[in-house]
């Protein structure tokens, strides 16, 4: 399945929605919707990835990539993710001890208001 | 036994059709349901790792995947590059993950290496018999 992105805004916090597959083909995308948002002055984004039936190493980098982007302007990055599938791919690349997961957008948003994002 | 060629131009976009080629022959070997996503996700990475190396070194040549059901489902994915490179894996720990001084690809390759060791029991990176390149072969147990 192709990659979809939707964004919409929950409180203070832009909400990132990705759908499909997320690879080497598809990351450049993700990409450049991410730092879009960020250019445009998002500050507490959450990435939700309920929609996400696959994701690959570059799709991992393309977050990391958005995480430190919102770090070094004081802004706050965090995801939501319920599927064991993915939470393996985070577990076992220790990526789950980098980013905030959640398993709602609401538990997202509210961590998020709470200042404890990322 | 039954054997599945494929050869691709080492461009991203061809990357997907080499996972669901190579779930379909898992599948098709017997391969257990449970294990298919991951079956998915090493191929998908290898197959990464292959034509990211082909775009650093500028090279046209194909990259290789041979799918064998002969006891065990082995996949052995080929790159052209030269072996300095292509053994040149290492996981990253935890704590350097994020670190600003970490490029994107010193990243995505650490992550990208994390994946297959994590999903793929029987595991070999070793230089092609002939020639320059290296092979990633990964062999995954079939139920008969």
């Amino acid at each position: 399945m192709e990659l979809s992105l939707a964004t919409r805004t929950v409180g203070e916090c832009t909400v990132l929605e990705v759908g499909g597959e997320v690879d080497v083909y598809t990351a450049p995308r993700l990409r450049e919707r991410l730092i879009e948002l960020i250019d445009a002055g998002a500050r507490r984004v959450v990435v939700d990835l309920g929609r996400v039936d696959f994701l690959d190493s570059t799709g991992l980098g393309v977050l990391v990539g958005a995480l430190k982007r919102l770090r070094s302007v004081g802004g706050t990055f965090a995801l939501v993710c319920d599927k064991e599938p993915l939470l393996k791919i985070f577990r076992i690349t220790a990526l789950d001890q980098v980013f905030p997961l959640h398993p709602t957008v609401d538990a997202a948003v509210a961590a998020g208001a709470a200042g404890n994002g990322a | 036994m039954s054997t599945v060629r494929l050869s691709f131009s080492p461009a991203p976009v061809h990357v997907r059709t080499a996972r669901l080629v190579g779930v379909a022959v898992a599948r098709r070997a017997g391969v257990a349901e449970e294990l298919l996503d991951e079956v998915r996700l090493a191929i998908g990475e290898a197959c990464t790792r292959a034509v990211a190396l082909h775009r650093q070194y500028g090279l046209n040549d194909l990259v290789r995947v041979e799918m064998s059901d002969s006891g065990a489902y082995t996949v052995r994915v080929i790159d052209r590059a030269p072996i300095e490179a292509g053994l040149g894996l290492a996981a990253l720990p935890p704590d350097e993950l994020a670190d600003e001084s970490l490029t994107d690809e010193a990243l995505t390759t650490g992550v990208g290496f994390a994946l297959l060791a994590g999903f793929v029991e029987d595991l070999q990176v070793r230089p092609v018999d002939e020639g320059i390149g290296t092979e990633v072969r990964m062999v995954w147990p079939v139920n008969r």
